[in-house]
């Protein structure tokens, strides 16, 4: 019996339609969750079947915000903290194309935290996917506006003394009509939740807790990639529908709430954009 | 029925007249923040714009306003903002993208006094440096100075016109005085108005390498949802616009953003000269200024005193060489100018010899006025 083994380089990744090849090998240190967040991402187009043509990413800066560059759809690298606003401009001049804004905790929260909470206001029609690993992991490791109190960082040499933001709950005040939130250890979950996001109009946040071994993992001594990896799936408890108020992410001992916890229909700010040049062309 | 530019003879303030010829222009989509002196922009905008199906967003600050006007453009909508000085601060970094990104949209500054707050419902014309060098790093910029609400329709066509041919953000620096004046402007029919769209890619997206400048070193755009799956990254990047880091791509690329607009600088300086051929005084001036300056020549001409008037439209890129080709004619060059002497030091520039260069400049909020401007013609 003769039997044909495929050769090697013929063998490709079902996922390599989705991603810039000749960009490969990516930056993320081993143990980043980001590149989970990303896979997870275009799972979601695949299962979807999504055509490549009707998608845009849009990032700011920071290690998650080089994924715009590794996705083989329009993908737009821009400025720290403003990769929402971009998006914005971008998802009007193409209004039936998918937009999504995928970057880190600093960048969306930090320095682009006045833009994430007017998006939500607008019910902006964004999908905003935020790789939460509590530091600014590029910069080497700086405490933000995510860091856990008392953490240590690089710039919180004797632990940070200031409280945190709950992104859910930030979100879902300031009137996204979807809001999830995944560890990386939380896969499926992830994916369910960004198809979710895919199908529907609106604003839908969806925070993703990454370890950062190199910039956050080592100074507050969890370990190995794989211990921050534990620590996070051994302390995430699932209560979708929470209220985000409650949604708790404590990081010496408490619970890591995830889940789905808003999923509200209201009009969309692209929805009621046409609505309204309809009815003013009418005047 | 089809909403129309208003075409014919208007009684018009500056700014509206600017947000016509936006309009007119193509302009589809504007995001900005309100600031005094420029909001009347934002006003006109907002209300004839959705009557061509056109989107007026108004953003939570001028970041905001500089980054949706790059998106909208990489979408394909021809993109407007307008600011003055402080909102013009805050819009610099992504400015500095959209020199990066290749990605044509038109800033209006209507500059008041500064720095800070400074002076906001009051003139001044400060903002002529940080037109130029305002974002961080080496970089080109287009910048016209009306001096006229007939030139605020008109650059800002113009202004929309030489984004799109060169793929660049074009500033109009306007004042106070120009955009809250009131005057005659004619608007042409819709079809006497030339338009110019950027080129878009003539090759297969397998082919195509979304920063090639050929020949005119000026790259076809895709825009998004084409096909083409462009990256477009602040990061220095090679001709297929992925990050490339090394020296050899940084020269590469920046020398070709500032050759674009360098080696195209006769095409894009524009500049008006009035009695220019005796003169023995030259004055060199520009924006509302340039109007005392005008009244100053024809004063000192009464007067037997052979003036002329060199006035700058295009401020950036700025038109060294004539202005040395003057200068060998003239015994002095004035410079009028509401700030503390911006232009003049490009004047200086410019001359190759030790002629007298003199400033009239003012701080105050207040124009200069042509009998200012005559007592230092006639300064021994």
């Amino acid at each position: 019996m003769k039997v044909e083994i495929k050769k090697e380089k013929e063998v490709k990744h079902h996922l390599s339609k989705w991603i810039r090849e000749d960009r490969w090998p990516h930056i993320w240190c081993s143990g980043c969750g980001i590149g989970i967040a990303m896979s997870s991402m275009l799972y979601a187009f695949e299962e979807l079947n999504l055509d490549p043509k009707e998608i845009a990413i849009v990032s700011g800066i920071g290690c998650s915000g080089r994924v715009a560059g590794y996705v083989k759809v329009d993908s737009y690298h821009t400025t720290h903290g403003r990769a929402i606003p971009f998006a914005i401009g971008l998802k009007i001049a193409k209004p039936n194309m998918k937009v999504i804004v995928f970057s880190g905790d600093g960048d969306l929260i930090s320095i682009g935290g006045n833009h994430f909470i007017h998006a939500a206001r607008r019910n902006f029609d964004l999908i905003c996917i935020c790789v939460n690993n509590f530091n600014y992991g590029m910069t080497g490791g700086q405490f933000g506006p995510t860091t856990p109190h008392e953490a240590i960082t690089t710039t919180t040499p004797y632990g940070n003394f200031e409280y945190p933001f709950n992104l859910p709950y930030l979100a879902a005040s300031a009137g996204a009509t979807f809001v999830a939130r995944w560890t990386v250890l939380h896969p499926y979950y992830l994916r369910q939740s960004i198809k979710k996001a895919l199908r529907r109009k609106g604003f839908s946040f969806i925070e993703v807790i990454s370890p950062c071994p190199t910039g956050f993992g080592r100074p507050n001594k969890i370990g190995e990639a794989i211990d921050e990896m534990k620590y996070y799936k051994e302390k995430s408890v699932i209560k979708n529908r929470v209220d985000p108020k409650e949604a708790e992410l404590s990081f010496r001992g408490g619970n890591i709430i995830v889940g789905e916890f808003v999923e509200i229909e209201k009009p969309s700010y692209i929805e009621i954009l046409k609505e309204n040049l309809e009815k003013i062309k009418e005047v | 029925m089809k909403t129309k530019i208003l075409t014919g003879t208007h009684y018009m303030l500056g700014d509206h007249a600017c947000a016509e010829g936006a309009i007119a222009a193509g302009c589809r989509f504007f995001a900005g923040y309100p600031i005094t002196p420029s909001t009347e922009i934002a006003e006109w905008i907002a209300r004839r714009l959705p009557k061509f199906g056109g989107v007026y967003i108004q953003m939570e600050d001028e970041l905001a306003s500089m980054a949706a006007i790059i998106g909208a453009s990489c979408g394909g909508l021809k993109s407007m903002t307008a600011t003055s000085g402080p909102g013009m601060s805050l819009m610099m970094e992504n400015i500095g993208l959209a020199v990066m990104l290749e990605v044509p949209c038109v800033i209006v500054n209507v500059q008041r006094g500064a720095p800070s707050t400074g002076l906001p419902t009051l003139v001044g014309q400060g903002d002529v440096m940080q037109a130029k060098w305002g974002s961080h790093g080496d970089y080109e910029i287009v910048a016209y100075a009306p001096n006229s609400c007939q030139e605020m329709f008109d650059l800002t066509v113009e202004a929309f016109n030489t984004a799109e041919k060169y793929r660049i953000p074009v500033i109009i620096l306007a004042d106070e005085a120009v955009g809250h004046l009131r005057e005659k402007v004619v608007i042409p029919d819709e079809k006497e108005i030339k338009i110019v769209e950027r080129e878009k890619p003539d090759v297969s997206p397998e082919e195509y390498l979304p920063y090639k400048g050929d020949g005119n070193l000026v790259p076809k755009m895709a825009l998004a949802g084409e096909g083409y799956f462009v990256h477009m990254t602040g990061l220095t990047h090679d001709e297929r616009g992925y990050p490339d880091i090394t020296g050899e791509a940084h020269e590469r690329l920046v020398r070709r953003l500032i050759d674009k607009i360098q080696k195209n600088k006769e095409k894009i300086i524009k500049y008006e000269e009035i009695e220019t051929d005796d003169a023995e005084i030259l004055l060199v001036s520009y924006g509302i200024t340039a109007r005392s300056s005008l009244k100053a020549v024809q004063i000192l001409r009464k007067e037997g005193i052979k003036a002329g008037l060199f006035r700058l439209i295009t401020i950036w890129p700025f038109p060294y060489e004539r202005i040395e080709e003057l200068s060998r004619k003239v015994s002095k060059i004035i410079v009028p100018e509401i700030n503390s002497g911006q232009i003049k030091g490009e004047v200086l520039k410019a001359i190759k010899s030790n002629l007298p260069v003199v400033g009239v400049n003012k701080l105050g909020g207040d124009l200069i006025t042509p009998y200012e401007i005559i007592e230092k013609v006639k300064e021994k």
